[in-house]
């Protein structure tokens, strides 16, 4: 494979952002800063029997207000409209072209790629659960599959079934912007956008491109998905109270709250963002990826994973634990993971594991899912810009095991140069990437 | 950061003609098809009543003692995956936590896995007695199933089918604590990850990375999907002639089961344990076709000729140096003349030379299991100098005028190049050259 001689360095020259918070980077930032909740009752489907009433979902979105042809993506699945929208920002943030046929913006399609962490889309969830019942014999307890087969038949449309495929996200914004060069898509779970952002600038440092779209795109509010989260007890069940549901680090936390939306930020070599004169937001310097490798249904007691992955980013980045001014952590709001990531942050941090500001935007966005890490990265790059650190809201009742500084319920004014943002997904797939204020003399 | 060679030390596959390796080549040679009418459950009715389906195998015969409670969170993707990953292992040498915890030969830190994967689709009757139990007038009733329905559900349900499942076993199994990744791109999807995997060799990021693809289609949702994107063959009969890549008779695609993995290896770390090496992973090269009818791959086939163009550019090549090319060919008409527009394009005038040899004819299409099962043959044919014979290939469709190797060949094949596409548009390819002994440079 090619080598080549002089590695590029990376910069973030894009952003945009459908969450719950917000529609915009700007007003996803307001939320942030004004320690605002995002969640609320579901309205995507009828949860009121369920053991979770309440979510935190993408609100007044219109994909018109974004991209001119919206018959281009009519019938995709929720993730790839939000994915379609975030991505049109982010584009025209860094100057790039979308929805023609001659970009004028100086960069060869050949060399500009797509890299997502990407669910999957909702079921046709009338069509799959009446096939069940159609073909479901009740006394027999038996599969009658050729009625099931007829109704599937019947009931299903091609679209519908295609739009679901987690790739489609990508394919969305290959049509939106042009895009030709490498071209992937990922779903390590919780940790997929911030893999898919690390992937993305390792190709870019190594020449496989000058410019990747990179991100993440989910929305798991769909029946199938919450039943799986609430059967897993993974979800907090805080009905009455959906604004203090989730409490990152909190003593009362009793799991997370699960949000939607889409995240993509535009990165970029150095040389290319130079050419075209465009401005940098930030300079990515880190990136390390682990495997716990322990259990199908849990963490490492010790955060083996987590660790290494850490390590590797500062390793990456050749910096030090001493360098890094803020974390902005996985910090789910369920009892496992907040229990870890703490215990993981202490053996990397050591001494300054107290010191270092951890916070999780979880307690207001909820958790993205596959689209979590790009959203949190995005946060950190605005944490430099302002020199803001976001809060963990509803830290209400600290935990006495727990006693890092997770910037409880306010935002902090400080000075921020680097932050590193953690991912961790079910199953074991831990991914770290570390950004850095973007100055001249960085040069 | 270095940038090391990267070779492949190990092949493990499951399919349709067998569940190791060595069983699908000599599937291969003899050209026999694993195509057969649906075993897994009644297919009356469906267009397609045929599938590519692995043998019958019992899980627990394919893992250590200490998982075979955890089988129990084990769709058929997965298993499949895990019954391939120990074939490749087991293949190279290597000895991990899941061959021998007593004599474990690799650094578990430093081995990566990279698995493609497809959206499983769930175990219907599984979740049967919990939407039985939430109908009103026969219709599903999502108030009951919130009430009733979900509490039927098994508690750890979710974790059998997130995609990146496939990797999570195998880790565990083998110990593997390194870079995890999961690629999502349907049929591109284990040429992608077989791509980074070797990327993160190459940078150093690990010594060793096992990587591939795995899924089942075999199911009626999946299935009736590929119906609908006219992606498969109608047919109830004859399913040895049915899938025929590139031919002028061609209907549609076969669709079926299984699972490809490779050991990557650096060139250092595999002559430091002396290892076998099966060839060199040397070109990488993906693109997007960009086609507002997203099933289809677009006409000219562009997206797929630049990612052509850049695994051979990668691995410092011109067309002339290939001596085959494992094409992803599924015998969906429009499909494969726009796949043989991107290899006329990409190859110029070798391609009146360079043998082609579809396998789907064979194999069926596996989903993200395809592009694995391709190289895992791939790297075979270059092993052993000869080309078997493709099957169900009569006279070229329209458009299609590639030279398909309807008879085997022998002799030395110097370089491979295999690629995929996905009905959404990323496309893929991979270059494999020859190891000569000897042939220790940096």
């Amino acid at each position: 494979m090619r080598t080549p001689k002089n590695y590029e360095r990376v910069v973030i020259t894009g952003m945009g952002i459908v969450c719950p918070l917000g529609n915009s980077v700007e007003a996803m930032w307001e939320g942030i800063l004004a320690g605002r909740s995002g969640a609320d009752r579901t309205t995507v489907f009828d949860t009121s029997t369920f053991p979770t009433t309440f979510d935190a979902e993408v609100k007044n979105y219109n994909l018109a207000e974004f991209v001119r042809d919206t018959g281009l993506h009519k019938g995709c699945s929720r993730g790839s409209g939000f994915a379609v929208g975030a991505a049109a920002q982010a584009c025209r943030q860094a100057g790039i072209d979308v929805e023609t046929g001659e970009p004028g913006d100086g960069i060869d399609r050949a060399r500009m790629g797509i890299y997502l962490g990407a669910g999957e889309g909702s079921l046709d969830n009338d069509g799959f659960f009446g096939c069940i019942i159609a073909g479901w014999n009740v006394q027999e307890e038996r599969m009658a599959w050729d009625r099931l087969i007829a109704s599937v038949l019947r009931q299903f449309n091609a679209t519908r079934e295609l739009e679901q495929e987690p790739n489609m996200a990508a394919a969305h914004i290959a049509l939106l912007t042009g895009a030709r060069g490498p071209a992937r898509s990922c779903l390590t779970a919780c940790a997929a956008s911030t893999q898919a952002v690390g992937e993305a600038m390792m190709l870019i440092r190594r020449g496989h491109a000058d410019v990747i779209i990179a991100g993440g795109a989910h929305s798991m509010i769909h029946p199938l998905g919450i039943t799986g989260f609430n059967r897993l007890t993974a979800l907090s069940t805080r009905n009455d109270s959906p604004k203090t549901a989730s409490r990152p680090f909190c003593a009362s936390r009793d799991g997370f709250l699960i949000g939607e939306g889409a995240a993509m930020l535009v990165l970029e070599s150095l040389s290319s963002a130079r050419r075209r004169g465009v401005k940098i937001l930030a300079e990515l310097v880190g990136y390390g990826s682990s495997s716990d490798a322990f259990r199908v249904t849990d963490m490492h007691e010790e955060g083996r994973g987590p660790v290494q992955a850490m390590r590797k980013a500062l390793a990456d980045a050749g910096l030090t634990y001493k360098d890094i001014d803020y974390v902005n952590t996985h910090g789910t709001s369920t009892q496992e993971n907040d229990h870890i990531e703490t215990l993981a942050i202490k053996t990397v941090f050591g001494e300054r594991a107290g010191q270092v500001p951890a916070s999780s935007i979880k307690s207001m966005m909820g958790h993205l899912i596959g689209a979590a890490g790009a959203a949190e990265l995005i946060t950190c790059v605005l944490a430099i810009r302002d020199n803001i650190v976001p809060p963990t809201i509803n830290l209400v009742d600290p935990d006495p095991k727990l006693d890092l500084d997770y910037v409880p319920n306010v935002a902090r004014r400080m000075p921020v140069n680097v932050a590193m943002n953690e991912s961790f997904g079910f199953g074991g797939q831990n991914n770290v990437v570390i950004v850095k204020r973007w100055e001249a003399e960085n040069l | 950061m270095g940038s090391a060679r990267v070779v492949v030390t190990g092949l493990g596959a499951v399919s349709p003609l067998g569940l190791s390796a060595g069983q699908m080549w000599s599937g291969l040679c003899a050209g026999r098809c694993g195509i057969a009418r649906i075993r897994a459950f009644d297919p009356t009715g469906l267009p397609c009543e045929l599938a590519g389906e692995v043998p019958d195998y019992r899980i627990q015969d394919h893992v250590p003692k200490t998982h075979r409670k955890a089988t129990k969170l084990m769709c058929r993707d997965i298993e499949l995956a895990v019954i391939a990953a120990r074939d490749a292992i087991a293949d190279s040498g290597l000895v991990t936590k899941g061959i021998d915890p007593e004599h474990v030969n690799v650094d578990p830190t430093r081995m990566a896995i990279n698995v493609g994967a497809g959206m499983i689709g769930c175990d219907m009757t599984e979740l049967a007695p919990a939407v039985g139990a939430s109908t009103t007038d026969g219709r599903f009733d999502i108030g009951k199933w919130g009430r009733q329905g979900l509490d039927l559900v098994t508690p750890l349900w979710l974790l059998k089918y997130l995609p990146n499942m496939l990797a999570c076993h195998i880790s565990i199994i083998h110990d593997i604590q390194g870079p995890s990744n999961t690629i999502t791109c349907a049929e591109a999807s284990a040429h992608l990850a077989v791509g980074e995997a070797a990327q993160v060799v190459a940078r150093g990021d690990a010594d060793v990375a096992l990587t591939g693809g795995a899924e089942t289609k075999v199911h009626p949702l999946l299935l009736v999907r590929q119906f609908l994107l006219h992606r498969m063959a109608a047919y109830r009969d004859a399913p040895e002639t049915a899938c025929r890549p590139f031919d002028a008779d061609a209907r549609g695609s076969i669709f079926g089961e299984g699972a490809g993995m490779v050991v990557l290896e650096s060139l250092a770390h595999a002559r430091k344990r002396g290892a076998r090496i099966l060839a060199e992973l040397t070109g990488i090269g993906q693109s997007h076709s960009i086609n507002p009818v997203y099933e289809r791959l677009e006409p000219d086939g562009q997206g797929l000729q630049i990612a052509l163009e850049k695994a051979m550019e990668d691995a410092g090549i011109g067309p002339e140096e290939l001596d085959l090319v494992v094409p992803h060919g599924t015998g969906i008409p429009q499909d494969d003349r726009a796949e043989a527009t991107a290899i006329a394009a990409a190859l110029g005038p070798a391609v009146r030379k360079v043998p082609v040899w579809p396998t789907k004819s064979m194999l069926s299409t596996t989903g993200a299991a395809s592009g694995a099962l391709d190289l895992v043959a791939a790297v075979r044919a270059i092993t052993e100098g000869m080309i078997p014979a493709a099957r169900n290939f009569a006279r070229p469709a329209d458009g299609c005028d590639l030279n398909i190797a309807t008879t085997p060949r022998h002799g030395e094949i110097r370089h491979a190049l295999c690629c995929s596409y996905t009905h959404g548009g990323q496309t893929a390819a991979l270059v494999v050259k020859r190891f000569k002994e000897g042939d220790d440079r940096p």
